[in-house]
């Protein structure tokens, strides 16, 4: 069986690489394009380790196949800090300690960013309820709920 | 495996019927890759049908909407008309998985999955909603809740894929809800899940009622006598109490790891209450 | 909500106490920091392992034939591959763990004892050829009737898991075999005469089932072994000294052979302190002469790691009625899963720790079943025997009309406490958490419909053990620090502050790396809440060398005796009579004159860390019950712990919001479901229910310290205890909610409704 030959733009970068079908955009992120930073921890969509954007929006990259990913725009955890400068989320995840071990940390911030994205100024449940996919298991949440909200004001100027 | 994305449903239904081994629609993928990965299905073709139009587009029809079956979630939350006309529906669709999951999961795709617990159905056949199946054969509608006749067993032949689904229009003081109980606030599959659409008169009191129930059958319910319980009511104590108890005599549950039995029997009555209140307060607005 | 970071105000040091960034934050939050499974070598095969599909099962027979020929396979093994084990104890983490069952536990031999017990692995060119390769693998079992419940294995009958297992513990040794490996006992007085003072006794059982640690990163390692025996491990642990040890034991080599280097790791909780894939991937990676990579799913993470007992206990307190306990008695049944090994001990310690007894019996079982051999979850064993007795202790408080805080303070352990399992305590803090726990706003707000509030207190004794630190002072001035305990969520920036506070430089001239296990002398592994104690200890006492070592440097530059020269505010001064004859010199210009001095100039800390003190806790838990479905929901928590000393305040309050998210999840929904086959029916997020961040609300914190005395900035290990009060918390909440005492976990909601609903009938519920 032929591998498929998938273009596609990944961080603003033109990317291509060949997969086979039943690879996930997951897989050929990691082991074709050596982009290591969206995780893999669980592979059934139930952990958001793996969360990215296609064409804006937030998936998770282990549910879809590399091949559905041409033509798309993708957007990976690689492709949030502008050069050497944090991303707001970046910086205050570390000021607020809301990271312990940091393998849900890309997940995270990948989804948060697509959240203030939508809602600029999101209420604490609506934090909860956005990031209800993506498990963490050393922090509680606290601190990254708190993170998500004052990079918020940060981003609104406030 | 193969893979095609055409972009037209005739290409799509012709894949599907020719094909010998198993193939598979793919639209979101959020059960179909789950289900490859654990072993649970190895399908030989797998048709990528977010391509055709039809299936990714909601157009006012017939005063209703068409939805295409391939919509995902959060596309559907994002229609500027579709959540005021139809809450309860577009509710329960975004109430699949999580944000991730919504970002791609579809309606036709939790139809078609087959499972008895999936959380758009209840709301889709509570609404009255159709299914405009496309096939070699051509075309035909069937409610909703003539889809699914058991766990991951469909009423579709082979090469039949569900197209879109067509929403009636809504009646004035009509308001649906759906509602489910999971042991957590989310990311959990339904225990019960309860789709209430009710009609009221210019007096409040409710003329037509439609009550599914998800997660206590081998597939969706439609609940007639739930239904019964409320119509020519205005829904006080009494018609609650009976929507209740004929909600809860309508499961025919199993005890599985996320809830036993007995549990699924008495909160199917709880959640049938709640969301006809939910239903009742939308129908008094519009 | 919206406060800026604040730094602790009582603050007396320049760096200690205060919240920098950490040095490894900007890798973790751009997705630089490379994990377990980030790793690749050139060449590397991929490796998978075939698993029992029974919980018991002989091995009658394994063809690998026609695995070893599918075109792509360059290497097979089964337990052929390694030789057998004599029967050995020795320690891990908190636990004691025997060669013997290390080498069956991570390929089997005679037989399956768990559902996913690996029986043979593969190492092929791609995964796709791997997983054809376990396929045709031919296994002959002789499947066996199995048991998974504690109390059922240990009755007479039961299935028998090791045909040589008789009861260690018991006088006369049995001459039967059972399931029941070991029996230990601590008593301190006499609970007969204690029991007899009583007022009122309670006696109440509990059952836990099995939970897992739930870290989100998969076991991932990449081995490679050279022609010439030299073998180099990528891997996620928290700690590699161990998985060097463990993998020579079991491969037969000799300890220097392996280098192991530790990858950042996405969590372990204790769940990462044993071997499961590396000896594999290193005798695949032999066989084939190829690196192998082996990263485990999260079905065989759930199926085949190691989680934690599940238990049943039994609890009985006396008390008089000014609240004073007279007697303690508990027995404490734990399962280990396939071989012996449950933290029955640790359990059996802490049960009546925080309390000052003079009568206390404690029994525990270490009992075998057929799951996944245990392996140790923050505070082994603690969560479980405390669960119960905070439960009876409030459960007294109730019937004597004491508040519940107030009844623990009437018993609390202090210095000098003698605890029933031995020593004396030193300073402790579980005064200071209660007092603090009864002034806390939290005490006081009053609670709305259906909502209920419970409080429960928690200890864990915490260790040092062995620990090697080196601290380079550069030619530059700047300083290398490596220490050897993998860095699990914020040890880095605790080193680098403490290392700064001794030099009085700024954080940015250290810069701590975690070394592999060629470039430091021994180190234990991250667990018994010790890297930050021992690690930091080590840290300070080569800071202390460094600083000895520029002041002799300068001395001699002085000419002037060692002892005259001191090193203060950050450079190397002439001291008293001598002060103001030669101008201070900073680091950097003692780093100038090194060589000519002597040489490099570094510290080589390699210690025994002790004198690790406990950390004891007092959480308040408010639930809000819905008494149609029986859902409990968590809606206020605070939760209040003794550190002796914060180092970094935010990564101390982000232990105790960890260990109180595990804790509600152990008590809520947290549970390993199993068919009457033995097969588990839940091995992923979906239906193993961790708390998602919509279940939770903000977990306010309150840092007490109590220091430590005898660590150099007073510290205490802080992982552990936040996990241990939780559970009674959020039952204590329950029970005051509802009227209702939950005695068996997790409280789901089918079973909150259940009782409820036979509590009404007999008007006794309170929703």
């Amino acid at each position: 069986m032929a591998k498929h030959h998938v273009t596609a733009t990944v961080n603003g970068d033109a990317v291509e690489f060949l997969c086979d079908t039943q690879e996930t955009l997951l897989d050929c992120l990691r082991d074709q394009l050596g982009l290591t930073g969206t995780k893999e921890g669980c592979s059934t969509g139930d952990c958001g380790a793996c969360s990215v954007t296609v064409n804006g929006r937030l998936v998770c990259s282990c549910l879809m196949l590399a091949v559905e990913a041409g033509g798309t725009s993708i957007g990976t955890i690689e492709g949030i800090a502008r050069g050497n400068e944090l991303h707001p989320l970046q910086r205050k995840f570390i000021e607020h300690a809301a990271l312990q071990c940091g393998i849900c940390t890309p997940g995270f911030l990948v989804a948060a960013k697509s959240l203030l994205e939508k809602e600029p100024n999101p209420s604490e449940t609506q934090v909860r309820f956005w990031l209800a996919g993506n498990l963490c298991r050393c922090t509680g949440y606290d601190k990254i709920v708190r993170a998500v909200l004052d990079a918020a004001a940060e981003m609104r100027g406030a | 495996m193969r893979y095609e994305a055409p972009n037209s449903l005739d290409q799509a239904v012709a894949l599907l019927a020719h094909e010998p081994g198993e193939a598979r629609a793919l639209a979101g993928g959020t059960d179909l890759l789950v289900q490859m990965r654990t072993d649970l299905i190895d399908p030989v073709l797998v048709v990528d049908i977010k391509g055709i139009a039809e299936l990714r587009q909601i157009t006012e029809e017939a005063g209703g909407f068409r939805v295409g079956a391939a919509v995902t979630g959060a596309e559907l939350k994002e229609h500027p008309k579709l959540k005021s006309v139809w809450p309860g529906i577009v509710e329960a669709a975004n109430l699949i998985g999580s944000t991730q999951i919504q970002g791609r999961a579809t309606m036709g795709g939790n139809l078609c999955n087959g499972s008895p617990a999936a959380d758009s159905v209840p709301a889709l056949i509570a609404a009255g909603a159709k299914a405009s199946i496309a096939g070699p054969k051509g075309r035909r509608e069937v409610p909703v809740e003539d889809v699914m006749i058991g766990p991951r067993k469909l009423s579709l032949a082979k090469g039949e894929i569900v197209a879109s689904f067509l929403l009636r229009p809504r009646p004035a003081h009509t308001g649906d809800a759906y509602l489910r109980f999971i042991p957590r606030t989310e990311m959990d599959i339904a225990v019960v899940g309860c789709g209430v659409c009710l009609t009221l008169d210019g007096r409040g009191k409710c003329t037509a009622a439609r009550v599914s129930l998800g997660a206590v059958a081998d597939r969706p319910l439609l609940v007639a006598p739930a239904a019964h319980a409320l119509i020519g009511t205005p829904l006080d104590e009494a018609a609650l109490q009976k929507l209740a108890a004929a909600a809860s005599a309508a499961c025919r549950p199993i005890d599985d790891k996320r809830g036993t039995k007995d549990y699924r029997i008495k909160v199917a009555g709880v959640l049938a209450r709640r969301a006809a209140l939910i239903a009742l307060e939308r129908a008094r607005k519009v | 909500m919206q406060e800026k970071v604040k730094d602790t105000p009582s603050s007396e040091f320049q760096y200690v106490g205060h919240r920098p960034d950490r040095p490894d934050g900007v890798d973790k939050v751009t997705g630089r920091a490379k994990f377990g499974a980030d790793f690749a070598m050139s060449g590397q095969l991929v490796g998978k392992v075939l698993r029992s599909p029974y919980a018991h099962a002989r091995i009658r027979a394994i063809d690998t034939g026609a695995a070893e020929r599918l075109p792509g396979v360059k290497a097979v093994i089964t337990a052929a591959d390694f030789k057998d084990q004599p029967s050995e104890f020795i320690p891990a983490g908190e636990m004691m763990i025997n060669y013997r069952d290390v080498v069956r536990n991570v390929m089997a031999r005679e037989k399956a004892l768990y559902e996913g017990h690996p029986i043979a692995a593969v190492a092929a060119t791609n995964a796709v050829i791997a997983k054809q390769a376990l396929k045709l693998i031919k296994v002959d079992y002789e499947v066996l009737p199995h048991v998974i419940d504690v109390v059922e294995a240990m009755q007479p009958g039961a299935p028998i898991l090791h045909e040589d297992m008789y009861t260690a513990g018991v006088d006369p040794a049995p001459k039967t075999p059972s399931n029941i490996a070991k029996r230990l006992e601590f008593v301190l007085g006499d609970v007969a005469a204690g029991f007899k003072l009583a007022d009122v006794v309670v006696e109440r059982e509990f059952t836990t089932k099995p939970v897992h640690q739930g870290y989100i990163e998969p076991h991932a390692c990449v081995a490679s072994v050279s022609e010439d025996g030299q073998a180099d491990v990528w891997v996620t642990t928290q700690g590699h000294w161990i998985v060097r040890a463990h993998c020579a034991r079991l491969l037969g080599w000799d300890v220097n052979k392996i280098r192991v280097i530790s990858s950042e790791i996405g969590g372990g909780f204790g769940g990462k302190t044993v071997v499961y894939l590396e000896p594999l991937a290193l005798a695949l990676a032999k066989k084939a002469r190829r690196p192998v990579k082996m990263v485990m799913t999260r079905e065989e993470v759930f199926r085949a790691s190691g989680p934690t007992s599940g238990a049943h206990v039994r609890v009985k307190i006396g008390a008089r009625k000014d609240g004073r306990i007279v007697a303690a008695e508990a027995e404490l049944k734990y399962q280990a899963g396939a071989f012996a090994g449950s933290p029955v001990q640790p359990g059996a310690m802490c049960a009546y720790a925080p309390y000052d007894l003079e009568h206390v019996r404690v029994v525990g079982y270490d009992v075998v079943t057929n799951r996944p051999k245990v392996a140790a979850y923050r505070a082994p064993g603690g969560p479980i025997s405390e669960f119960a007795v905070e439960s009876v202790i409030d459960e007294i408080a109730d019937k004597l009309g004491i508040d519940p805080i107030e009844m623990r303070l009437r018993n609390a352990a202090k210095q000098g406490t003698k605890a029933a399992y031995g020593p004396k305590f030193g300073p402790i803090g579980m005064v200071e958490t209660l007092e603090a726990a009864k002034a806390h706003a939290h005490w006081r707000t009053p609670l709305e419909k259906h909502q209920g509030r419970g409080v429960a207190s928690g200890f864990w004794f915490n260790i040092g053990g062995e620990t090697s630190v080196s601290l380079s002072l550069n030619e530059d001035g700047t300083l290398s620090l490596t220490a050897g305990t993998p860095d699990i969520g914020g040890l880095r920036a605790s080193l680098c502050m403490m290392a700064a506070e001794e030099l009085k430089v700024p954080l940015d001239k250290i810069r701590v790396q975690i070394g592999d296990t060629g470039q430091l002398g021994y180190n234990f592994l991250t667990g018994g809440s010790r890297a930050t104690f021992s690690s930091g200890m080590a840290t300070v006492q080569a800071a202390r060398e460094v600083m000895k070592e520029a002041c002799k440097r300068a001395a001699k530059l002085w000419e002037l005796p060692e002892d005259a020269v001191e090193y203060k505010d950050g450079a190397v001064r002439p001291a008293g009579p001598n002060a103001g004859k030669h101008n201070p010199m900073s680091l950097k210009e003692i780093a100038g004159i090194a060589g000519k001095t002597g040489g490099p100039i570094a510290g080589y800390a390699r210690i025994n860390a002790a004198g690790a003190a406990p950390s004891l806790a007092t959480h308040i838990c408010d639930v809000e019950v819905d008494p149609d479905t029986g859902k409990v929901s968590v809606v206020r928590y605070t939760a209040i712990q003794d550190a002796g000393r914060a180092i970094h305040p935010s990564y101390v309050e982000g232990q105790y919001q960890g260990g109180v998210a595990q804790g509600i999840g152990w008590a809520l929904n947290e549970e390993y479901i199993y068919d009457d086959d033995g097969k588990l029916q839940n091995p992923g997020f979906l239906d193993y229910r961790v708390p998602v961040a919509s279940d939770l609300p903000m977990i306010d914190t309150v840092i007490v310290e109590v220091p430590n005395p005898r660590h150099p900035y007073g510290v205490r290990g802080v992982g552990e205890t936040p996990i241990v009060p939780p559970m009674a918390a959020v039952a204590n909440a329950v029970a005051n909610a509802t009227g209702v005492r939950f005695t068996e976990l997790p409280m789901s909601p089918p079973k909150v409704l259940k009782a409820l609903d036979a509590a009404r009938a007999k008007g006794a519920a309170k929703i």
